[in-house]
């Protein structure tokens, strides 16, 4: 997903000193990077050791939404996701770890977004990703393999998260194998060939409940989970990205980002069918673009888009469940379940960042 | 009709303007000086909630272990898991180029965000914080003082408090080699329901409750308590003046209120009116009191700040800030105490017949009745103050004890004078005498409160002097004994400590590491020193108590000496075995007397102290060195060694720096004192004043039979000058009960430790000639009245014109 994702947003945070000189908006991300490992074309993605966290990356993630309903038919969308941000590629044990954590949870309902967020310090056992078995976790919050030894450890997921005015727990099953994105998992983010290792696991399947204001609610739906990791993927002058996960009605999927920078900006889709096999689309072949916009607080988000790729004979236009779904986090951003329909119809999750 | 009556009453002032600068002037001198030590309590005590707040948030709740090793990094991952938000402190105190300074060691990630101090302010603030080297954020004037911070950028803040810095946890872990343990977590306040209990997750931890108790406030409680019975002091004081001067323009007033009455004034309008226009002089002379206050307080603050810190190590700011509760405090105080002052005048006004008029003989009558009461009273007090010295009790009875001895002292004080008078009469055979010291006696009832309150001030003058005095004689001596290597070095670090140890022994005669940790003991926070076992701690060393080998136990490793302030505090006993961090217990010896330390310590011997502190810092040593030899080695240290010149102290500095500091932090009383003093004179003056006009019907008579005006004028001095001199004899052997009290009561329990009581007469002589001066001053111009009155105005004495 989202080469671009929150990521920005952790880097932006926890880098701004580093980038002084150019870290204007979410433009930050555009330095070279220092002593990090850089993504590189051709390099073949490992399983299941690429699961686990790559510290000589200066970011990383691992993100799951879910889109969801309960027996009365009622949408909800609920967000997992733990970040990771290098301050040097290395890993120490102690206090002086140079990698932090963050945790951002969401539930978003009709006419509420529920979320919240932790951060921590690496080393000392706050958070992290273990393998063996899997485990990705901040504080309370966890994402933990169940599946059997020898499967992949991410076939079988526990995700749990609570904050304030809710709490989650999620089982996810995967029916279908991971998709690399872009080229075998090397994904272009800018036309100066700014890059990330990324793939997915958008074919889960998901039971569990969801407690609002103290209401547990027994949920059902589909989730992706987005694995994604870089040290400089965007360009000097990208401001934000709209990035969007569909789950078409025929069984396919569709990864399609539209990055903002002074120009006409640079967006890439994947198309996955229905037993995962990926095809890149370039720029030129994905359309994206606003229709509506609503104001949350003083800013203004285009909330309702309209999404071609005339070579799939796609053109559908998404609506939000809610349009507030703004996570009003540390680095605050949009991300919230939509709907879509035109030329076909179905549910994903949209994220917009650099609003 | 009211508003004649109340012209008629105050039209007095307008015919005597000096008795509304009298009246004025005590409430506002009582009302100044407990404001202004009001206004610096309450500076110093916020003070103590801002830093507290800031250095420890503690106004959350903490989570604390009894473990002098800290809590280990597991715990913390283990309750972040189960859901607790706590976030981890790791703080001590370090040494940094020379100085030592508090760290504290927080995780800007996990802290719960303060209103008071942020931290950071935005991720780049964060980054910065976070990333290698680090940062140190500490006030300007933290860092003016500080020549090496090992690296870290220092950014300054403005609230953090004094000698106290905020790092990043790892550089606290790094700095004070804490191998990760952490020492305390604060709490965030907003926690998830339903959360396992923490004993479950770790037995060894337990919850503190937030507030505002800390530490610090309740170690100076006792000073504080200190300045207050000092400002009540004055504020008695003053209301003895403004009680004389409400008195006095009562009774000259007895005429008006007579023919107001006969006019059919009510007594309640009349008693309203008075009221009123009390009332309304209270406030404004409350309102300039409170004014002055504040710059008395402003002047005292920077004494008082400087004396916490060194007694106490807390840290204040030198700057008033104004605040409304002092304010509406010391408005109330103006207001209590003018109505203490004239509620007897206003009795009287009650009892009197309406057509009685003032006359001073039969006010001296009930005077006489109510001086036997009075002393009887003062007997009293003074035999609850010595019942009190045998009760054990805490600071209050210690005060409860000096209010006692003086009040009682104050009262039995006109008894005393009279039985002299009368002896002196009965000696005299002259006329004149004769009716000098009948007369004085006569007006001894009138005088008797001022004189009263020049007691009260020159007692608490010798009280207090001898108490600092004697401090000061046995600080210097225990400074001879404490400091008696000749130099002090300290290294940089451990590395430079290590070449230093090679380097020194062939240059000096003897090297004495002075190797320290901090540690809890008996649940309180101490310093452990190890010492060597050396001649210069067996024949120099302050031991108060302990037997001959106490050394050789200590040097065994199983002995220990604690300081006096600890032994007192934890009732010790020579024998008790006291366990230390570590595993480590030792027999307690003997104990040292330690003035000026707020904290406990604790010596044992140095291979016990290295064995069970092998990671203590080995920065600091006392170097013995032939006095001769004394430049040699200082400019061998850095021009050979390369010891930078502000690491090495020699005694006699450190001597010259610690006398500064005691001499600092005494200044305040002596402030305090010499105002005291000066409002009793002025006490003095006002009555006397007052007096000089009632004085005509007895002077009148022998003007008639032939004595001049001149020499009625000395007779007038004489005996104010004798009255002061009796009430300054009287005062010594109150002053030094006072200073027993203060130096084996008050310090014990406010400092923890006692001192001998040392006599210093050539200080009382001073005193003495300050007193005579002031009564000097205070009768000159009452007198001068008197012997410039016109003869016309002493022949109307004899007139019914009167």
């Amino acid at each position: 997903m989202s080469a671009n994702r929150l990521g920005l947003a952790v880097i932006l945070f926890l880098c701004a000193s580093h980038l002084e000189g150019h870290a204007q908006g979410f433009a930050g991300l555009g330095t070279t990077a220092e002593g990090f490992s850089v993504p590189r074309k051709g390099v073949p993605l490992e399983f299941p050791r690429d699961h686990g966290a790559h510290p000589d990356y200066r970011i990383e993630w691992w993100y799951v939404t879910a889109n969801l309903k309960d027996a009365s038919g009622q949408d909800y969308g609920a967000q997992w996701t733990l970040f990771r941000s290098a301050l040097s590629p290395q890993t120490v044990q102690g206090w002086s770890d140079p990698q932090i954590w963050l945790g951002h949870a969401a539930v978003t309902t009709k006419n509420q977004h529920y979320f919240g967020e932790r951060l921590a310090r690496g080393g000392v056992g706050q958070a992290g990703v273990t393998l063996q078995p899997f485990r990705a976790w901040v504080d309370e919050w966890g994402m933990q393999g169940t599946g059997a030894p020898d499967a992949d450890p991410l076939q079988n997921l526990k995700v749990k998260a609570q904050a304030d005015l809710f709490s989650y727990d999620l089982s996810l099953s995967a029916k279908g194998p991971l998709v690399r994105q872009g080229d075998r998992g090397y994904s272009v983010k800018s036309a100066n060939g700014q890059a990330s290792f990324y793939y997915s696991q958008p074919y889960y399947t998901v039971e569990g409940e969801i407690v609002l204001e103290g209401k547990p609610v027994t949920v059902t739906g589909k989730a992706w989970m987005d694995r994604e990791w870089s040290s400089q993927p965007l360009a000097a002058d990208q401001t934000g990205w709209d990035w969007f996960s569909l789950h078409l009605a025929s069984g396919e999927k569709l990864m399609a980002f539209r990055l903002r920078d002074s120009g006409n900006g640079y967006s890439s889709a994947n198309w996955v069918s229905v037993n995962g096999e990926s095809t890149s689309l370039s720029g030129d072949e994905v359309i994206i673009e606003p229709k509506q916009t609503t104001k949350v607080g003083d800013r203004t988000i285009p909330t309702v888009w309209r999404v071609r790729i005339p070579s799939k004979s796609l053109d559908v236009v998404t609506h939000p469940l809610n349009s507030r779904s703004w996570m009003g986090t540390t680095t605050p951003y949009w991300e919230g379940p939509i709907t879509f329909e035109g030329s076909t119809s179905g549910e994903g999750y949209l994220e917009m960042t650099g609003y | 009709m009211i508003k004649t009556t109340f012209l008629a009453v105050i039209s007095h002032w307008r015919y005597r303007p000096i008795q509304l600068i009298t009246l004025v002037t005590g409430i506002a001198l009582a009302t100044a000086l407990w404001s202004g030590v009001q206004a610096i309590n309450s500076e110093a005590r916020a003070s103590y909630a801002r830093a507290a707040s800031v250095l420890e948030q503690a106004n959350l709740q903490q989570l604390i272990t009894g473990d002098q090793q800290g809590i280990p990094v597991e715990t913390y991952a283990s309750l972040r898991q189960a859901g607790w938000k706590v976030s981890p402190v790791i703080e001590g105190t370090v040494r940094l180029g020379g100085k030592r300074i508090r760290l504290i060691g927080v995780d800007p990630l996990t802290m719960p965000q303060s209103n008071d101090a942020p931290l950071v302010k935005d991720a780049s603030d964060l980054a910065e914080f976070i990333r290698a080297p680090g940062v140190i954020l500490m006030s300007a004037e933290t860092a003016a003082q500080l020549t090496d911070v090992q690296g870290l950028r220092i950014k300054l803040s403005p609230s953090v408090p004094e000698d106290a810095a905020f790092v990043d946890i790892s550089v606290a872990d790094r700095l004070l080699q804490r191998k990760g343990k952490v020492s305390r977590f604060v709490i965030a306040p907003d926690q998830s329901p339903s959360l396992p209990p923490i004993g479950k997750i770790s037995p060894d931890l337990s919850i503190r409750a937030g507030g505002n108790g800390t530490d610090v406030s309740s170690l100076t409680d006792s000073f504080h308590l200190n300045l207050t019975a000092f400002g009540f002091l004055a504020f008695v004081v003053g209301l003895f003046i403004a009680y004389s001067a409400i008195g006095v323009t009562f009774s000259q007033r007895r005429g008006t209120f007579r023919t107001l009455r006969s006019l059919g004034v009510s007594l309640k309008s009349l008693t309203a009116i008075l009221i009123l226009e009390l009332t309304v002089l209270a406030l404004i002379a409350g309102s300039i009191g409170v004014a002055i206050g504040y710059v008395i307080a402003s002047f005292l603050l920077p004494g008082v700040a400087a004396t916490l810190q060194g007694l106490y190590g807390a840290s204040v700011v030198g700057t008033l800030s104004f605040r409304a509760e002092w304010w509406l405090a010391g408005l109330a105080m103006a207001l209590l105490g003018t109505a203490v002052a004239s509620a007897q005048s206003i009795r009287q006004l009650w009892n009197m017949p309406i057509l009685a008029s003032a006359q001073a003989r039969s006010l001296a009558t009930g005077a006489e009745r109510s001086l036997r009461v009075q002393a009887v009273l003062g007997l009293l007090l003074l035999s609850l103050a010595v019942l009190l010295t045998w009760v054990q009790g805490g600071l209050v009875t210690a005060f409860g004890i000096l209010a006692a001895l003086l009040l009682g002292a104050a009262l039995m004080l006109p008894a005393v004078l009279a039985y002299t008078l009368g002896r002196a009469e009965r000696w005299a055979r002259k006329p004149i005498p004769r009716w000098f010291w009948a007369d004085t006696r006569l007006q001894l009832p009138g005088l008797s409160l001022a004189l009263m309150a020049l007691l009260l001030a020159l007692s608490a003058n010798i009280g207090v002097g001898t108490m600092v005095s004697s401090f000061r004689t046995t600080f210097i001596g225990w400074l001879d004994q404490r400091l008696a290597a000749e130099l002090y070095v300290t290294a940089r670090t451990e590395e430079e400590a290590e070449r230093l140890r090679a380097w020194l022994p062939s240059r000096v005669n003897t090297v004495l590491p002075i190797w320290s940790v901090d540690g809890d003991v008996l649940g309180k926070p101490v310093q452990i020193f190890g010492v060597a076992d050396d001649a210069t701690y067996r024949e120099n060393w302050p031991v108060i108590t302990g037997g001959d080998d106490v050394w050789d136990k200590i040097a065994s490793g199983k002995g220990a000496l604690v300081n006096e302030q600890m032994w007192r505090r934890e009732g010790l006993k020579v024998g008790d075995r006291i366990a230390l961090p570590g595993n480590f217990s030792v027999d307690v010896v003997g104990v040292y007397s330690d003035f000026g330390n707020p904290v406990g310590q604790v010596l044992v011997g140095l291979g016990a102290f290295g064995q069970h502190y092998p990671n203590a810092a080995k920065l600091r040593y006392g170097l013995r060195v032939q006095t001769s030899e004394l430049d040699r080695v200082r400019s061998a240290l850095i021009d050979d060694f390369g010891l930078p010149a502000d690491a090495i102290v020699d005694q006699a500095t450190l001597k010259r720096q610690s006398r500064a500091i005691f001499d600092q932090t005494f200044a305040v009383t002596g402030a305090l004192n010499a105002l005291t003093l000066a409002v009793a004179a002025f006490a003095m003056f006002s009555t006397l004043l007052a007096l000089a006009a009632s004085r005509l019907p007895q002077l009148a008579p022998l003007w008639a039979m032939g004595v001049r005006r001149r020499k009625l004028a000395r007779l007038e001095v004489i005996r104010s000058v004798a009255l002061w001199a009796a009430t300054y004899f009287v005062s010594i052997p109150v002053g030094l009960a006072l200073a027993w009290v203060l130096l084996a009561i008050v310090n014990v329990e406010a400092f923890g430790w006692r001192l001998p009581l040392m006599i210093f007469p050539i200080d009382w002589i001073y005193l003495g000639l300050a007193a005579l001066g002031a009564a000097l001053v205070s009768v000159y111009y009452p007198v001068r009245l008197l012997s410039k009155v016109a003869p016309a105005e002493l022949l109307k004495v004899f007139t019914n014109e009167r």
